[in-house]
């Protein structure tokens, strides 16, 4: 799309307030419709077998005493599913797995039954016969001479320097510019730290669910609750070897995703146990199926070096990271690897990244992928260059910030980029510069994201009252119906109150990528701009009709059609409502829509500032103070910017501090549960402060930046820095649980 | 025109981090880039940005390029 977005400077009317969100009665009384509240006539309910072993090779499955109980309708191996699976075959082994069980928990077989614990009493039958192979899920030992190999066959894509043998190791990223060995050359101190982060999860309420249909004649119907239905109808009709156009899907409200419902995990399954029964299938992920079987983050080891001269300025950085992404391809180690460095303006830097497998689930998107755990490695090195050089960290980071027209450390040079407006927003920051308490620490770290925009199609419906239907295909997972409900009423002039957004199922609107990428606001409320721009022509038209002037001499301003100027006559101004009213009249209803492939999504940067106190005698972290700073182009609704602040944040502090997940030595997951897998509840967290920065992005009509996903990228360095400020130890491990403190401040002595 | 490559590319690209190119549209560049060093490809077919002057674009092989832009070939973007 060429950057024909006419950004200008405007005073909003309805932009930029707090409107109540139009889905939030249905929220709090109960009546909205999430992924497990479908049911159909005739329903079966699914449920998987799981492996319990972390690698072995599936030497037989014996059926027959399940499918015997009565109630069983059927059961589904992977031989039910077409060998081609049009380029998702790892995505349907991810689902249920082919020759061998890759990881603790890999689905096996499902079963359709009348009942739900039918059909897991008749899943307990099912006999297989496997034989253990030795596994690795720990990425520094999947690297190792001699690990065990998970994928033979498997070579190093992007590594000329790799030998033909088997190795775990899928692929090799490398970034960066200028001479690294020359810069570090001319440091007078450098710094060189290793560390690991854990696997976390996105820890959504909403456990995936769905109801899928498949008839004889091959058409299908999915309901599900999913970050991008249009993704769903694509992948699951390649696996079944139908038409996208014979599949519908409906996104149904969604209990959170933060990037872990981007992909499938159980629709596949409930398609091919309702094709074999000819019934609508459900299947509901229970809280164990959700650790063990869908997509956590990538667990990672990172080595990094900076170097700095005694002036303060940096000189050179690298970094190789390593990230395993699971059984499969696919770790977003080449995320991070861009993003490692991309806060600061460097003369020479380098990062590679490795892309690792582990007999783990296969790795899903997580706000802002493969970003927060080089934030922790990178962050906590600058905060202890900055220390050897003894400099203040907030102002270490001021002077070495990327600013407009640097080149940033993956590549490009940056256009307009709001980094340094948040270092200085910090630094005036009451919370900056409030004495520190007794016994705390204070931590500062930045963070960047991408962001990016896709392929979006809105269409928006005048009605004949004078109110407007909005559809978009993007499901919303953090207020967006509020937003373009926002921006298209500025657009039409219209009440908030007289736009009603939907989010239209695949067969009522053209393709939408995900509601990933922090794309809604700016690609979808781009569209929504645009659609309500092509009805205000029509209305124009329509009125130029009624008034029996040429449409050229009609203009559209306030919330209706006026004449454009004295030689256009004199007419008294029509409105939405008075020109619809008579739509029957002038050419049928009036209509706006927008296809477009938005790009120009404007990158995003954010500086986190916390208090924390350590318990000297446990190692337990309490975050006592939190602050988020960064830009959002323009707010349209400022309340769910700052929830989206708020959220990542806390979200990236339970990641620091508890979240991680923990297999034995036999490669089981040991924390398959809320009490063992430990989120931040609200008594564990201060309130979070937050400070919307506005530096308009060009590429959006009203400035608007991506705000969803940097968020979690700062908040692992911020406690780190936090910690270490408090408790003189520094920490190289994420989580930073009370056992590892305690440890470290034990070494300290 | 120069096009900057991210490091992974460079081996299959002659080793450079740049590569001259003429083009009017990613269409065009990327295009003259296969013609040039067939051995991106594989790289182009799992996926990529073009970032023309700072604005990264993912989907718009049809976009211009104006004169005297810095070009810069990256990775297709994920998120979350």
């Amino acid at each position: 799309m060429p950057l024909d977005t006419g950004h200008e400077s405007r005073e909003f009317k309805i932009v930029g307030k707090r409107p109540v969100r139009p889905d939030g009665v249905d929220k709090v009384t109960g009546r909205a419709r999430f992924g497990a509240d479908m049911t159909a006539p005739g329903m079966l309910w699914g449920v998987m077998l799981r492996s319990p072993h972390a690698h072995a090779r599936i030497v037989s499955i014996d059926a027959s005493r399940a499918e015997a109980l009565p109630g069983v309708h059927a059961v589904v191996t992977r031989a039910d599913f077409p060998a081609d699976s049009g380029g998702n075959e790892d995505v349907l082994d991810h689902c249920i797995a082919g020759e061998k069980a890759l990881y603790d928990g890999h689905g096996i077989a499902a079963v359709a039954a009348a009942s739900r614990n039918l059909a897991r009493r008749a899943a307990a039958l099912i006999e297989v016969e496997y034989e253990i192979l030795p596994h690795v899920t720990d990425v520094d030992a999947a690297i190792a001479p001699g690990a065990p190999i998970i994928r033979p066959g498997l070579r190093t894509s992007g590594d000329t320097d790799a030998t033909d043998a088997d190795t775990n190791i899928a692929a090799k990223h490398e970034f960066g510019h200028g001479d690294v060995e020359a810069g570090f050359a001319k440091a007078d101190v450098i710094v060189e730290r290793s560390f690991t982060t854990g696997a976390s999860h996105q820890g959504y309420i909403e456990p995936h669910a769905c109801l899928a249909t498949m008839n004889a004649d091959g058409q299908a119907d999915i309901w599900c609750c999913t970050q991008g239905h249009f993704a769903v109808r694509n992948t699951c009709a390649a696996i079944m070897g139908i038409e996208a156009s014979q599949m519908r899907v409906t996104a149904s409200e969604i209990g959170g995703g933060f990037g872990g419902k981007t992909t499938v995990f159980i629709e596949p399954v409930a398609l091919a146990l309702s094709r074999k029964t000819g019934r609508p299938v459900k299947m509901v992920m229970d809280r164990e199926d959700v650790f063990r079987a869908s997509g956590p983050t990538s667990s990672a080891s990172i080595d990094v070096r900076i170097g700095a001269t005694e002036d303060g300025r940096i000189v050179a950085g690298e970094a190789t990271l390593r990230y395993q992404g699971g059984a499969y391809p696919g770790s977003p180690v080449e995320m991070g690897s861009m993003s490692a460095f991309a806060c600061y303006d460097m003369p020479a830097v380098r990062t590679t990244g490795y892309d690792v497998l582990c007999n783990r689930p296969k790795q899903a998107a997580y706000r802002a992928p493969g970003a927060p755990m080089a934030a922790f490695a990178i962050e906590s090195a600058v905060d202890d260059l900055a220390r050897e050089l003894d400099m203040d960290t907030l102002d270490f980071r001021i002077k070495n910030a990327a600013r407009d027209g640097t080149q940033s450390s993956y590549g490009p040079k940056y256009d307009q980029i709001g980094l340094l407006p948040t270092l200085e927003a910090a630094k005036a920051h009451p919370h900056w510069n409030a004495p520190i308490k007794e016994g705390e620490g204070r931590g500062i770290a930045c963070g960047f994201w991408f962001n990016f925009g896709g392929e979006t199609c809105v269409s928006l419906n005048v009605n004949a009252d004078g109110t407007v239907g909005l559809s978009v295909g993007t499901p919303d997972i953090g207020g967006s119906r509020a937003s373009m409900c926002q921006m298209a009423a500025e657009e039409l002039g219209v009440p908030y109150s007289s736009v009603r957004t939907i989010v239209a199922d695949t067969s009522s609107l053209g393709y939408n990528d995900v509601t990933d990428g922090s794309r809604v606001t700016f690609a979808t409320g781009l569209a929504t701009i645009r659609a309500a721009r092509d009805a205000t022509a029509k209305l124009c038209d329509r009125a130029a009709q009624l008034w029996g002037i040429p449409a050229a001499a009609v203009e559209w301003r306030d919330g209706a059609a006026h004449p454009a100027g004295d030689n256009a006559g004199k007419f008294d101004p029509l409105t939405l409502a008075e020109i619809a009213a008579k739509g029957a009249e002038t050419g049928g209803p009036v209509a706006g829509h927008c296809e477009v492939n938005a790009d120009g999504a404007g990158v995003s940067f954010g500086t986190h500032i916390a208090d924390v106190a350590v318990d000297p005698g446990t190692g337990r972290t309490t975050v006592t103070r939190y602050t988020v700073l960064q830009d959002a182009g323009k707010a349209v609704h400022p309340s769910y910017v700052e929830g989206q602040f708020q959220g990542g944040a806390a979200q990236g502090i339970g990641w620091a501090l508890n979240e991680e997940y923990l297999y034995d030595e036999d490669g089981h997951l040991l924390n398959s549960g809320f009490l063992d897998y430990r989120i931040p509840v609200a008594s564990d967290l201060p309130m979070i402060d937050t400070e919307i920065l506005e530096i308009p992005n060009p590429g959006h009509p009203y400035g608007v930046r991506g705000v969803g996903e940097t968020p979690i990228v700062p908040p692992l360095p911020t406690v780190a820095n936090a910690i270490r400020d408090a408790a003189g130890v520094r920490m190289t491990h994420a989580p930073m649980s009370p056992p590892r403190v305690l440890a470290a401040m034990k070494r300290r002595g | 025109m120069k096009v900057g490559l991210w490091g992974s590319l460079r081996p299959v690209a002659g080793g450079a981090d740049s590569v001259e190119l003429e083009a009017a549209t990613i269409r065009d560049l990327l295009a003259a880039l296969v013609a040039k060093h067939p051995g991106v490809e594989p790289f182009l077919k799992s996926g990529i940005a073009v970032s023309i002057d700072g604005v990264v674009y993912q989907n718009s092989p049809g976009q211009t390029i104006p004169a005297g832009a810095e070009v810069y070939l990256l990775p297709r973007l994920r998120g979350g």
